[in-house]
């Protein structure tokens, strides 16, 4: 049976590539909160705290909502708080919007599960935020995006849409990576220079079990490594499934297949800036560290920027991102 | 180790029949002759599994409906809030002989109703000919001058069209209402079977029930036919308002029926009198569009100028013979509440025939013989005005209190063309699971018909039931629910 292509609506493609952004963002922030609870360092749980609001630029946020910087009011400022575009709550919300918009192209099953996910997470419980509870939550977010994911793997039909989709998923996570990455930044260390090593590396420890690279990593690594191993491994270590590198290479596949595949010839001009952004990765760690790294984050995260700017304009034409999503992308 | 009590008592799990009773009313269930044991054995299995399971098993499928998002939006001041429609577990069922009595009627009424509107848009003949009065059509607000002297293919208007049919105390069937605009409640038709066979396969085991699956195909397959002249390979869309709109479910169920794009206003552009969609290839070409958008919003060029649902130019493109619009612009004519009363009228004028399926005996109130009477008998009769949907703005004199009469026939007297009145019909009943057990709750009917070269009407049709006691207001905005609606194969 011959069958040909069916035409994907600008306004599909759109929300296929946000609702797997917002559901990508919704699994990394579930580990991001898992981590720093389970490494918050005991007497300086706000200054742990304090580098999940850095790195997500959501400190004037915060202060918007009239919330002082505490352990507790950051944790209800990213489970909780409905009100805040960059919450766990919002982004699932925003995810079920556009899903529910896409309806006709996704499958019974991903509207569904995410249907049903979404109704937990507005119902999560204050008590939930508090003690162990708060991991088993964590997990729990972090299993809803999972189900999803393996759900629609499954499936969702691939024809240009489960492209647009896949876009918007490695976009976002190779995004978050470099988030990741950049919370050594913000985290300060003071002490002797034993005191300093040790606890930066459990922090490295920490950065890599929140992007489930611990094992992986411990694979890969001399047993003398060091914070540059960690960078590099996370940058770009083609074989982990959340480095930046990776997602670059999925995102030049998927823009590729669009290209042959679909005669979408806009894709040309992503693919060239996203080589860019695979030169940028290309540059030996070394180098940046241990000041420089910050600066060439924010370059790699404009740069990611730009790319998804570069599909909006070149395929969903009346392009105009959410305010939030604005706020998240381009508060670098 | 010791007994706990000398009589064993076993908790008998109560027959959900026990206390069941139809009263004066029809019962679509027990009052059965003509289906060859299909009620009693339903109702012999509803027993077996007993009222408890019954209703454990209905939460679940209700729970089901809501967690697949199978619900229509319903609007409060600050909220919009998912429902779903209510499933009932006991299924209605209509023997094939009765069927074959409905599908004839509703086919010959969708006829009818298109042989009037491309009379009334274009020779105007029955007008001429005093079978209907001229101001009642013309001066119809729903009547379009846009679709004057315009063809369309097939002479079909009516695209789809849902009939509701009610049933009185003798069984018989009547015609209360024809929905020639945009009715809705044909995806729960095919949502409550297949929730009926997912729940409760036990009920529908072996019995031979004609299917309802069909009736995506049969839609693409007539939207492909009435497609521009010439277009090979037409381009279909389903155009809804968007996610905000109370029956966005059945769009998607539609669009993914008939494997078309669901689109919105936004996503449509005209140019050169062409309709285009926004693709990520680029514009491309639409050829028919069922549409889900009311008239009046259609085009902001041609109609309402704010609003912002539909596509400016559509009018013209369609005008212009470039794009067909399912349904036609300007069918609310023929589905008005005061041309309904006409109905067996234009059926014999157009057809020679006799309505199959009677009209329920209605008074016209701009008609001063019929104003008259409604006057003398509102205590007697249900009121209704001609223009609203949704079982809104009814007064069923019989059940009304004083006060509620006086304000009826104030709003009656100060426009009464705007009403008409029926007689109160006792209408039929089926068992339907309540807190109390199964009892009597009224129902009707209404079943789609899909029409382009020629009419096919999905075999049943939804089942809409009042779940309020003594109700007799099925509408979903109002308390309703639904069943599954078994059409007998044999």
């Amino acid at each position: 049976m011959s069958m040909q292509h069916s035409p994907l609506l600008t306004r599909d493609a759109e929300g296929l590539f946000w609702m797997a952004r917002y559901l990508e963002r919704v699994e990394n922030l579930a580990r991001l909160i898992d981590v720093t609870q389970t490494f918050e360092s005991p007497g300086r749980e706000t200054e742990s705290w304090s580098a999940l609001v850095a790195i997500n630029s959501d400190g004037p946020g915060l202060q918007e909502h009239g919330m002082e910087v505490t352990a507790a009011n950051i944790k209800r400022f990213y489970l909780l708080d409905a009100q805040n575009p960059n919450s766990i709550p919002a982004c699932l919300e925003a995810a079920r919007t556009n899903a529910r918009k896409l309806r006709p192209l996704i499958s019974t099953e991903m509207w569904m599960q995410l249907n049903v996910f979404h109704r937990d997470v507005m119902a999560i419980d204050p008590s939930e935020l508090d003690g162990d509870a708060l991991s088993r939550l964590c997990r729990q977010i972090k299993e809803g995006v999972q189900a999803h994911t393996g759900i629609t793997e499954g499936t969702f039909f691939r024809d240009q849409g489960w492209h647009f989709y896949e876009l918007g998923r490695q976009i976002e996570r190779a995004d978050q990576t470099t988030r990741l990455l950049d919370i050594k930044y913000h985290l300060l260390v003071s002490g002797t220079e034993e005191e300093r090593r040790v606890v930066e590396l459990t922090q490295w420890n920490a950065v890599l079990r929140a992007a489930a690279g611990y094992h992986a990593f411990r694979r890969v690594a001399d047993a003398g490594f060091g914070p540059a191993d960690v960078v590099a491994f996370l940058l770009a270590d083609t074989s982990f499934a959340r480095s930046v590198a990776l997602c670059v290479g999925q995102m030049d596949r998927h823009l590729s297949h669009l290209r042959t595949d679909y005669g979408l010839r806009d894709t040309v001009g992503v693919l060239e800036r996203l080589e860019d952004v695979s030169a940028m990765l290309n540059e030996p760690v070394q180098r940046l560290l241990p000041f420089g790294l910050h600066d060439y984050l924010d370059g790699l995260q404009r740069s990611l920027v730009d790319v998804g700017e570069l599909i909006g304009t070149a395929f969903f034409r009346d392009w105009r991102p959410l305010k939030q999503t604005q706020a998240q992308t381009q508060g670098v | 180790m010791v007994r706990a009590a000398l009589h064993n008592q076993v908790p008998m799990t109560a027959d959900p029949f026990d206390s069941y009773d139809s009263g004066a009313y029809y019962c679509e269930l027990t009052a059965r002759a003509n289906d060859g044991g299909a009620a009693a054995l339903v109702r012999q299995r509803l027993s077996a599994i007993g009222l408890d399971a019954l209703r454990a098993r209905a939460q679940l499928a209700e729970r089901d409906l809501f967690n697949l998002g199978i619900t229509f939006t319903v609007y409060s001041e600050a909220a919009a809030i998912d429902r779903i429609l209510p499933f009932d577990c006991v299924p209605r069922i209509i023997p094939a002989a009765d069927w074959a009595v409905l599908e004839r009627g509703v086919t010959q009424r969708v006829q009818a109703l298109n042989l009037f509107l491309a009379d009334i848009y274009n020779g105007r003949r029955i007008t001429r000919d005093g079978i209907i009065p001229a101001a009642l059509v013309y001066g119809n607000a729903n009547y379009r001058p846009e679709m004057e002297g315009f063809p369309v293919r097939f002479g079909t208007y009516v695209h789809i069209c849902g009939i509701d049919v009610v049933r009185d105390h003798n069984g018989m069937f009547s015609v209360l209402e024809d929905n020639a605009r945009t009715p809705s409640g044909v995806s729960y038709v095919v949502e409550n079977r297949h929730l009926m066979l997912r729940a409760f396969p036990d009920l529908v085991a072996g019995m031979k029930l004609r299917p309802v699956d069909d009736y995506g195909r049969r839609l693409r397959s007539a939207m492909d036919e009435i497609a521009p002249e010439g277009v090979g390979d037409p381009q279909v869309v389903l155009l809804s308002p968007g996610i905000y709109n109370s029956a966005y479910f059945e769009h998607v169920f539609l669009a993914r029926e008939m494997g078309v794009p669901l689109v919105e206003g936004l996503d449509l552009t005209v140019e050169d009198d062409k309709v285009w969609m926004r693709t990520t290839g680029g514009l491309r070409r639409v050829h028919t569009i069922y549409r889900r958008i009311a008239d009046d919003f259609l085009d902001p060029s041609v109609f309402r100028p704010d609003s912002l649902l539909g596509v400016r130019g559509l009018i013209g493109a369609w005008r212009r013979g470039n794009v067909t619009l399912a349904n036609a612009v300007g069918t609310g004519v023929a589905d008005d509440k005061a041309v309904y009363a006409y109905m067996p009228r234009i059926i014999k004028y157009y057809l020679d025939q006799d309505a199959i399926l009677p009209n329920v005996e209605t008074h016209i109130c701009g008609e001063p013989e019929g104003l008259a009477f409604t006057l003398a008998n509102m205590d007697k009769l249900v009121v209704k005005p001609v223009g609203e949907s949704g079982g809104y703005g009814i007064t069923v004199g019989p059940r009304a209190s004083v006060a509620e009469l006086a304000a009826a026939r104030a709003l009656l007297v100060a426009d009464p063309a705007n009403w008409i009145s029926q007689p109160m019909i006792n209408l039929s009943v089926a068992p339907t699971l309540t807190d109390a057990g199964l009892r009597a709750r009224h129902l009707d009917l209404r079943p789609f018909a899909i029409t382009g070269r020629d009419t096919w009407v999905l075999p049943g049709g939804l089942s809409r039931v009042a779940l309020k006691e003594g109700s007799l207001i099925v509408n979903s905005s109002q308390g309703g629910g639904s069943k599954d609606t078994w059409v007998l194969a044999e």
